[in-house]
């Protein structure tokens, strides 16, 4: 493996120049929908790591995006009135002023600061509940895909103050910027780029560090780490709470290129699509998620447009054949390729042994 | 209406309710406490046995349709309960978390092939005379308490269910093979049980069964590609809240997650009442993290 990594290694500086150069090169549908996959793929990166990592699966990522996109939606509709006005839906369901929770978001650093706030404070208090009690596995599974559930049914039903099943939608301007502007536009796909990378790197360097090394750990044999004396909820926890902040970022910067936030993005199914992307790249890899995200979500768009009835089975082909012939995704196969082309380089070898058992301990 | 015949009629409500999760929710505890597995399908099963008693009450017309819908759906799911298990969750059988995104995506086909096969919109049947009546208390304290038959029939199936499933289990041979690999799955296929053979006898019942609650949702409400998604996520919580694979367990945590479902509608809308029945699970897990009845096992990871 030494041999073929520092060409593994350097190959993001590539990728990232890329990325930066793109609004020159494509066309400006293509951009729209780069920026939203990028976007997307903040929210994977936070996946590799409560999943890849620790082992958790979650089935209720869609719950943190969506806090995160609305939020800033909220904000939004505010910024776009006068003083004393409340947003139109609101006005069409019957209600006469703006609920208290909506209050702050008038201001924008409040709604900023909530964006990583609001989801990080709801998925650490959720995780310290659920994990405390040892509740793992499928159980904590489907109990993320109830809390998914729940979050979608709450937005439709409370129409008067969500906007209910179309969502919020209809910004026109953040922080006095123009969304029309090509300036506004090819600053927030960079500003997604940016924030790509930070999480990438971030999360590298978490992954490399004792922190990681607990979660790898907690992941393969959680009571073999509690008799070694460590406990590892804290972990687990703090664990999750960043993949949820991550993805609250990610939603508010879909939300900013979509342009829109509405149930639909939130739900059990947007949910377990989420898992889908990252299991495709490689639920260990985190170029790897952001390679699936980008391939998932670029293949539903092509295939959805051209033969609309057929997503549908592909994305379930996709599920099956994934999980049961490349458990560790495109990212897996590839870094066997590279490991192939170089037979005799001792890291090699090593590698092949370990890394198929290290989830099997 | 006063209090009482309110309260009575939501309780009887949520007694419904239950049985219908206990019909969604015994094949997921079954298969689970066996497999350690949770087949995300399982709600098309549900699906599947409603197209089918749709498929029969328009070959079979007549008030006994339903007779005939009930065997073929339990059949007809079975028989794809044992083409999934085969072909998908036999393979990932050490990998739980696997299976379960697996067969997220058996369901995403079989949703998207009801929806070409029978639309979108979706079908009814209509109950039988002898179904669609109410029965109506007009004196003594519960007096204005009304209850549909259908709701009442619902009850009665989810009871024979139970009543065949624990003689099945408690009295014939393979209710014994399924007990000792449930206990002890190394020493049962030690002892020479085929536990390959049992689990796929397990998944079949489980599938059936769903099929079962399919003809009985068929009654309430129109067969959609989506029926089973509405069913499939309280039907998860009740297999968590009930413990493993226990089937007094599962029965309980059914009565207890319908009578909070049907009981806060009294105060709150729907939805609301969904994430109540949420939060009351992740509370009692903050009790009882093994569920309602905890199964004694020496594994540390079980």
């Amino acid at each position: 493996m030494t041999a073929a990594r520092p060409l593994l290694r350097h190959i993001w500086v590539v990728f990232l120049l890329l990325a930066a150069v793109a609004p020159w090169i494509v066309s400006p549908y293509e951009l729209s929908l780069l920026g939203r996959f990028l976007a997307l793929s903040i929210l994977a990166l936070g996946l590799v790591l409560v999943w890849g990592e620790a082992g958790i699966l979650t089935l209720g990522q869609g719950v943190f995006f969506g806090l995160g996109g609305y939020v800033l939606a909220m904000h939004l509709k505010l910024a776009a009135l006068t003083p004393g006005e409340i947003p139109d839906f609101m006005t069409w369901s019957g209600r006469s002023e703006l609920p208290w929770w909506w209050q702050p978001f008038t201001s924008p650093s409040v709604a900023l600061a909530a964006v990583i706030v609001v989801p990080g404070v709801c998925a650490a208090l959720f995780a310290w509940a659920v994990f405390r009690r040892r509740v793992v596995g499928v159980y904590f599974a489907l109990i993320t895909q109830a809390l998914a559930l729940c979050f979608a049914t709450l937005l439709v039903s409370q129409q008067e103050s969500t906007g209910g099943f179309n969502g919020l939608t209809d910004f026109s301007t953040l922080l006095g910027f123009d969304f029309a502007a090509k300036g506004t536009v090819w600053t927030l796909y960079w500003i997604t780029v940016a924030f790509v990378t930070l999480a990438f790197l971030g999360l590298r360097w978490l992954m490399r560090s004792r922190f990681g090394t607990m979660l790898r750990a907690t992941r393969d044999g959680e009571n073999r780490v509690r008799f070694l004396g460590h406990n590892p909820t804290p972990y687990k926890v703090v664990a999750f709470t960043i993949s949820a902040m991550l993805a609250g970022i990610g939603g508010a910067l879909f939300t900013l290129h979509a342009g829109v936030v509405s149930p639909a993005l939130v739900g059990v199914v947007p949910s377990i699509e989420m898992v889908i992307w990252v299991a495709v790249g490689g639920r260990g890899s985190l170029w790897g998620a952001i390679a699936g995200t980008l391939l998932v979500n670029f293949a539903k768009d092509e295939i959805s447009s051209a033969l609309p009835d057929a997503w549908l089975y592909v994305l379930g082909l996709v599920f099956i054949l994934v999980v049961t012939l490349m458990p560790r995704g495109v990212a897996g196969v590839i870094e066997d390729a590279f490991r192939r082309l170089r037979p005799g380089s001792p890291g090699g070898k090593v590698a092949a042994v370990t890394s198929p058992a290290g989830g099997a301990l | 209406m006063g209090e009482l015949p309110l309260i009575a009629g939501q309780v009887f409500n949520g007694f419904s309710v239950a049985s219908l999760f206990v019909l969604a929710a015994l094949g997921l505890a079954l298969s689970f406490g066996l497999m350690r597995v949770i087949n995300m399908a399982h709600g098309e099963m549900l699906m599947l046995g409603g197209y089918l008693a749709y498929l029969v009450f328009l070959a079979v017309p007549g008030p006994l349709a339903i007779f005939v819908a009930m065997p073929v759906a339990f059949a007809g799911a079975a028989l794809v309960g044992a083409v999934l298990e085969t072909t998908v969750i036999r393979r990932l059988a050490a990998r739980p978390l696997d299976t379960l995104l697996a067969t997220w995506g058996v369901s995403l086909i079989l949703q998207q092939a009801a929806r070409n096969i029978f639309g979108a919109i979706g079908v009814g049947v209509t109950a039988p005379a002898w179904l669609d009546h109410t029965i109506a208390i007009t004196n003594g304290p519960l007096a204005g308490l009304t209850i549909p038959a259908t709701r009442i029939f619902i009850v009665a199936v989810a009871v024979a269910v139970l009543g065949a499933l624990s003689l099945l289990l408690a009295r014939t041979r393979i209710g014994l093979l399924v007990r000792a690999v449930n206990q002890d799955r190394e020493m049962a296929a030690a002892s020479g049980i085929n536990v390959r053979q049992v689990d796929l006898a397990v998944f079949c019942l489980g599938a059936g069964i769903a099929g079962l609650a399919g003809v009985v949702l068929a009654l309430l409400g129109p067969v959609t590609p989506n029926v089973g998604q509405s069913y499939i996520v309280p039907a998860f919580l009740v297999v968590i809240l009930g413990g493993l694979g226990s089937l007094v367990g599962t029965m309980t945590a059914a009565v207890l997650a319908g009578l909070v479902s049907a009981l806060s509608q009294i105060f709150v809308d729907v939805s609301s009442s969904q994430v109540l029945v949420l939060l009351f699970v992740v509370l009692f897990l903050q009790f009882r993290p093994q569920g309602v009845i905890a199964v004694r096992s020496r594994a540390l990871d079980g």
